[in-house]
């Protein structure tokens, strides 16, 4: 064995740690993925290894390369095998790696609960804090259940540095595990007023991301946080505080108007632009959320641009850049306090940075008015000419388009420029916005009708030059535009001043390689062009011209017929046919301009783009039903089979067949009404279908403004948008001037229905209006109810009300061998939510309400209970005599004397729900103490004992041990204050012996007394630690020691002091380690143990819970049972193995013992002879 | 709350990355160069911050970033994190770094990964580094070519 070891050891030296593996990877720079892998070989080999250093070596190196990309979870059991470790070194290693890669679907993460739960409550506040530290990264929802108990106790740490983690760490604990958040939001809440500022801000930032969710439930914390805001000089803490409160203003206007004062106050004195800023913002959310009824709100909203104002002004990007942003808050509620900063804003779109031309580009969209609109797009328009990179000058593409489109073209005055803007746009080269102009340019064309000539005008020109666009771009999107011109052209052919010229432009070769959709489009408005060509020729009586058309149509249509584009062939197809049937009636000499025209009677309307989803179902029409009984699965079947040529025939049969009737184009009338419908592109018609024809010559009936005369309406060549401008101008000038000379009152039909200009604007009237304004709905159109919240959001857990108070049903569920700690006086017995609550070491933050609440409760439960019929409490006073005698085994013995019986009977009668409680809760929390984990109930017990009392205060005190370090020993004090009378100025002192020492803090002399760190109102207990060190653990200690205190109450301050006798046992020296039955054979077999045994008479509870009693008490862990003979094992901080034997005889029980050391043996059987004398 | 610290170096490397939300390696590696490539982009005179967009989490995140020498130290952070606050973090992080090591370079994060990532891990969750790590952070320490552009807060007592 020991020649392995030390094999193993040189093996060690070769091992690669992380910064040879660090080297290795730089210096194999061409097969890095070759060389790590051969790395990952030798880690799995390491990992194989006993040794945890060299285990945690290789844990680390894995990190290391999981931050590089590679999957470690396959060593996910190593990582936990070296976050056992008992060095922190590697603890922290094995935490660290945790926290990189277990996530909640790592199956061996449910391994790690007792683990973490033995950090957490280590004596080292470094073993607890990497745990806090892992933990947050790797919280699941069981390891929140069964965890959070234990981080809320932390809570109340001494050690501020474990305090803020558990704080923090309790937010995720909130996400993973809702039912949480009540029991544990009182103690959150006092952390608010934790002395340590670091605690403190932690509770604020968990709180404030609480509240940013679920707002309402923290509207009751504001006073606290308006007392907080106005005192703490923490900024941190204050940007927190500001932030939250800007979430809660919309929800109580009260506290905006009271916010409003300390925070223009705060914004006049900091120094700290970040402070600062969030002032402003939470201003502006105050004023936004405020009804105008504020006297000095726009003295607050002036200031607050102001202050921004210097923000942009500022020469750091980063202000400039938040300054933008804040302004564009403002922007949504007072664009008028925003747009006389233009100048401002306009400049920084010349910056060099792109987010904040971007920001600035967002302000603008606000900023315009029907004055500066031309203007403000002009600037940009140079803007895309300069930009370089595509992604910025298609921002701006978009930007200009949403600028001028917005809220219906309301700052539009001049629709002749917005095309000429719009053609110029499509210039740009590269963009992937074609589609947008697109839409852009139909939806003018339709809803403005007045300017659908010009439209018309600059769209043929546009046709015309169509090689321009699609050859340079036919890869990106701007080819789309020919969508919109063709479409516009096709459809308002009326307004075409040479329609013969359009109609050539797009029979042009060149258009075939045109993406499919746009030929579509093309070959359908090339018969509505031929339609009106026909008609005019007809009228003019050309029937020569019109026979022209005719042939030129059926000359070039064939090579759409040759498309591959399916959609392109069928219409090219279809109409190729019609034409030529046109043909031959023409060359008969009848006229045929009215039935082709026929075709594309009637006017489209736009219609609300929701309009179709909220057509109301008409009373007694069931979409569900069957129309026609549904046909027989045979039947079609049947039928299958021939459709395979289905589609060639009836394209034959139509070409053989080119005389068609009237019904045949009634039918193909109807069918281009369908795909109309069908086609996303189309405007969908009205849903009222009779109007479409009824309006079809009623052109008189629109309201059409008179347009200037003076402006050209058609403009030879590519329009220039600036001509636009000055024309507008001019047209602006004249209105003026025309309005000074009349002062008669406004026409009031040219303003737009749907939103009132601003004052400002007034004056300008428009030189087209949108027609639709409201587009077309339903009658009795449905009220839309959209629920925006999302069913799987993490944070709609959280919305808890956290005002109610709480029921016993909610507390958290907690570890058992934990809570085991006896109930603190007999007429507190058996009350489960009292139970549970004493369990936990009683904190300070336990408010009497609290308390009378759980003392009523209690009340009514021995109410219920002395109820019960007498002639079972008989039956069961007899029978469960024995059992009742452990029970009183714990400090209330002293109290059981006349009251003896009635009492007895009572609490066996509450004792039945509490071991029934027990039952559920340990298979929710499985135990590590193996002698649990049976059926049977088992009494609690308490580690707990008593220290001292008097009429002022009770103490008791338990030892707990660690193994990390093997000379030392934590004593936790609980204090509780039995008196009316407030305790402070707690010390603690003990008269050192030799072997044991008290830990004074640095500076004191031995005979000074530790301070307890906090001070006991009236009815409160708290629990203290104080660290000794010792030096030798084999014999059983006691020290004498003083609790001195003062108890002040309304009569006056005195000064007490309290004598106690500290027993330092040596079980507490020993730590529950479990053990395998083959490694606890071969300790024995090793045969350096020595032995003593020792025999007690007279015990009678069952076998399961005298072993219960010698693991709880004592600290051992069962190795293996058979019957009623059982194999324990514990360990001492200082390394000493105790193996127990322990048999149990018809009235006694045995305990041999063999332990390295054999004074401990010694001292050890004797205490547990104690113990069991108790029995 | 901050999402995700990343540091890497100049050439992308990725040096210390803490996720606080579970993405599988392959998109820690892909959001890794993604803000690689955006943040390289940008020069040192324009502003800190960048839309995260798609990146993690969408619109409510903002990545933070600060260049020192040859490191990046980029931020994930969402709404309820105050912008400035962040690069003084930032600010802070580097200095606790520096403290930590004696005149910080990158090799020593490559080198002691198994502490920087833990300097790094108390900054988990509810950002609360900045709380924790204050009192016990000197303020006059003096690193190099650190320009500091951000006005520091005033005080962190």
């Amino acid at each position: 064995m020991a020649l392995k070891m030390v094999k193993g050891s040189i093996d060690r030296m070769f091992d690669k740690n992380l910064q040879d593996l660090v080297r290795g990877i730089r210096n194999h720079k061409e097969d890095e993925a070759k060389y790590i892998s051969q790395c990952i070989d030798e880690i799995k080999q390491e990992l194989k290894q006993d040794n945890i250093a060299v285990k945690a070596n290789a844990v680390c190196k894995l990190t290391y390369l999981q931050m590089l990309g590679y999957d470690i979870s396959w060593a996910a059991f190593n990582i936990i095998e070296v976050m056992s470790a008992s060095k922190f070194t590697f603890k922290r290693v094995g935490y660290l790696a945790a926290s990189q890669c277990f996530h909640e679907g790592t199956d061996v993460i449910m391994l790690t609960t007792n683990q973490i739960r033995k950090d957490l409550s280590s004596p080292s506040q470094y073993d607890t804090g990497v745990a806090l530290t892992g933990l947050s990264c790797f919280v699941t929802p069981d390891l929140a259940r069964d965890l959070a108990n234990d981080i809320m106790t932390l809570m109340s740490h001494t050690k501020p540095y474990i305090r803020k983690k558990a704080v923090l760490i309790m937010y995720k604990v909130f996400l993973k595990y809702p039912e949480s958040l009540r029991p544990a939001f009182p103690r959150l809440k006092e952390k608010l007023e934790d002395p340590d500022p670091g605690v403190q801000s932690a509770a604020v930032n968990v709180i404030c991301e609480l509240a940013r969710r679920n707002p309402k439930n923290y509207l009751s914390l504001a006073p606290l946080f308006f007392k907080l805001m106005t005192s703490s000089t923490n900024n941190w803490v204050l940007i927190k505080i500001i932030k939250l409160f800007g979430a809660l203003t919309p929800l109580e206007p009260r506290l905006g108007k009271k916010l409003i004062e300390p925070l223009t106050n705060l914004i006049h004195s900091t120094s700290a632009m970040s402070l600062l800023y969030e002032c402003v913002n939470t201003v502006i959310a105050v004023l936004i959320s405020l009804s105008s009824g504020m006297p000095n709100h726009s003295a607050s909203i002036q200031l607050c641009v102001q202050k921004l104002r210097i923000l942009i002004e500022d020469s750091d990007q980063n202000l400039k850049y938040l300054g933008l942003l804040a302004m564009s808050k403002i922007l949504k509620t007072h664009p008028k306090s925003v747009q006389s900063h233009k100048d401002l804003i306009l400049q920084c779109l010349d910056d060099k940075d792109e987010s904040i031309r971007l920001r600035a580009l967002d302000l603008l969209y606000g900023m315009v008015s029907k004055k500066n609109l031309m203007e403000i797009v002009k600037k940009l328009m140079t803007h895309v000419d300069k930009a370089e990179g595509t992604t910025y000058r298609d921002e701006l593409l978009t930007k200009i388009i949403d600028i001028c489109s917005q809220s219906n073209y309301q700052h539009i005055t001049n629709f002749e420029w917005y095309i000429s803007i719009l053609v110029e746009l499509t210039r740009l080269e590269g963009t992937r916005h074609g589609h947008l102009i697109a839409a852009q340019m139909l939806d003018v064309a339709i809803r403005v009708k007045a300017i659908r000539k010009f439209a018309v005008s600059q769209m043929s020109a546009l046709l015309d030059s169509a090689h321009l666009v699609a050859s340079s771009t036919q890869r990106n999107g701007i080819c789309e535009v020919l969508y919109a011109a063709a479409w516009i052209c096709g459809e308002f052919s009326e307004h075409l001043q040479g329609p013969q010229q359009t109609l050539e432009a797009m029979l042009r070769p060149k258009v075939t390689t045109l993406p499919g959709h746009i030929q579509a489009v093309y070959v359908q408005n090339v018969v509505k062009l031929y339609a009106s060509i026909l008609q005019q020729k007809e009228q003019a009586a050309d029937t020569e011209a019109a026979q022209e058309v005719t042939q030129l149509l059926v000359e070039r249509l064939p090579q759409f017929v040759q498309s591959a584009d399916l959609e392109v062939q069928e219409r090219a197809s279809c109409i190729l046919q019609l034409v030529k049937h046109v043909q031959k009636l023409q060359a008969k000499g009848v006229p045929v301009a009215e039935e082709v025209s026929a075709l594309f009677a009637g006017e489209l309307n736009p219609v609300a783009p929701k309009a179709q989803k909220k057509v109301p179902v008409p009373e007694g029409l069931d979409l569900d039903a069957w129309i026609n009984e549904p046909p027989s699965d045979s039947e079609s079947e049947d039928e299958k089979p021939k459709a395979i040529f289905h589609e060639e025939e009836p394209r034959h049969a139509r070409r053989r067949q080119p005389e068609e009737d009237e019904e045949e184009l009634a039918r193909r009338r109807e069918a281009r009404k369908q795909e109309q419908a069908n086609n996303p592109f189309y405007i969908k018609s009205s849903p009222s279908p009779q109007k479409r024809y009824q309006d079809a010559p009623g052109v008189e009936h629109i309201p059409v403004v008179q347009i200037d005369l003076s402006v050209p309406l058609k403009v030879p060549g590519l329009p220039m948008s600036d001509q636009y401008v000055k024309l507008e101008e001019q047209r602006r000038h004249r209105q003026r001037l025309e309005k000074d000379k009349k002062r008669k009152k406004k026409e009031k039909g040219k303003r737009r229905h749907s939103s009132l200009p601003t004052e400002s604007d007034e004056d300008i009237a428009p030189a087209q209006r949108v027609d639709i304004v409201t587009e077309e709905m339903p009658e009795n159109a449905l009220p839309s109810d959209e629920d925006d919240k999302d069913p799987n959001d993490p944070y709609r857990a959280l919305d808890i009300d956290l005002d109610k108070p709480l029921a016993d049903s909610e507390k958290l569920p907690i570890q058992k061998h934990r809570n085991a700690e006896t109930v603190k006086s007999p007429e507190k017995e058996g009350t489960p939510g009292v139970e549970k609550k004493s369990k936990k070491p009683k904190k300070k933050e336990k408010k009497p309400k609290e308390r009378e609440r759980e003392k009523k409760d209690k009340k009514e439960e021995l109410a219920v209970s002395t109820v019960a019929p007498a002639k079972d409490e008989v039956e069961e006073l007899k029978r469960e005599e024995p059992e009742d005698e452990e029970d009183n085994m714990d400090r209330d013995q002293e109290k059981k004397s006349s009251r003896h019986k009635k009492k007895k009977h009572r609490k066996e009668k509450e004792e039945r729900p509490r071991d029934k409680k027990k039952a559920k809760k340990k298979q929710a929390a499985p135990l590590e103490n193996g002698a649990t984990e049976e059926e049977e109930p088992i009494p609690p017990m308490s580690s707990y004992c008593l220290l001292a009392e008097n009429s002022y205060v009770k103490v008791t005190y338990d030892i707990q041990a660690s193994l990390q370090k093997d000379s030392q020993v934590t004593v936790s004090v609980i204090l509780e204050n039995k008196s009316n009378s407030f305790l402070k100025n707690m010390e603690l002192n003990v008269l050192d012996s030799l072997n044991t020492k008290m830990a004074r803090p640095e500076g004191s002399s031995v005979h000074d007394g530790v301070p307890v760190p906090f001070q006991l109102p009236p009815g409160v207990s708290n629990e203290a630690q104080f660290v000794f060190t010792i030096q030798s653990i084999v014999m059983a200690q006691k020290l004498k020691g003083t609790l001195s205190f003062i108890a002040k109450d309304d009569d006056g301050a005195t000064h007490e002091k309290l004598d106690f006798r500290l027993h330092f046992s040596c079980s507490s020296y020993l730590i529950t380690t479990p053990c395998y039955s083959d490694a606890f054979a071969k300790l024995l077999e090793s045969g350096d143990l020595s032995m003593n045994s020792i025999k007690v008479d007279g015990i009678s509870i069952s076998f399961q819970n005298l072993l219960a009693k010698i693991c709880f008490h004592h600290h051992f862990s069962v190795v293996e049972r058979v019957d009623s003979c059982a194999s324990m094992y514990s360990r001492s901080i200082q390394g000493h193995h105790v193996c127990l034997l322990v048999k149990k005889g018809e009235n006694s029980v045995s305990v041999d013992g063999k332990c390295s050391d054999a004074t401990l043996l010694s001292s050890l059987l004797e205490e547990m002879k104690t113990t069991l004398a108790q029995c | 709350m901050i999402q995700a610290i990343l540091v890497f170096n100049n050439h992308g490397k990725p040096r210390l990355v803490r996720f606080y939300q579970r993405f599988p390696e392959e998109i820690q590696q892909q959001i890794v160069r993604e803000t690689f490539h955006l943040v390289l982009k940008r020069d040192d005179n324009i502003c800190n911050f960048l839309e995260g967009g798609s990146l993690i989490g969408g619109a409510d995140y903002k990545l933070i970033y600060r260049h020192y020498a040859t490191l990046y130290f980029v931020f994930c952070v969402d709404s309820s994190e105050s912008e400035l606050g962040i690069l003084d973090l930032i600010q802070v992080f580097v200095e606790t770094l520096d403290k930590c090591f004696e005149n910080v370079c990158e090799l020593d994060l490559i080198f002691h990964m198994d502490k920087g990532g833990l300097s790094a891990a108390p900054a988990r969750a509810v950002s609360a580094v900045k709380n924790m790590n204050l009192p016990e952070i000197p303020r006059n320490i003096n690193i190099g070519d650190l320009n500091i552009k951000v006005p520091n807060l005033s005080q962190f007592v």
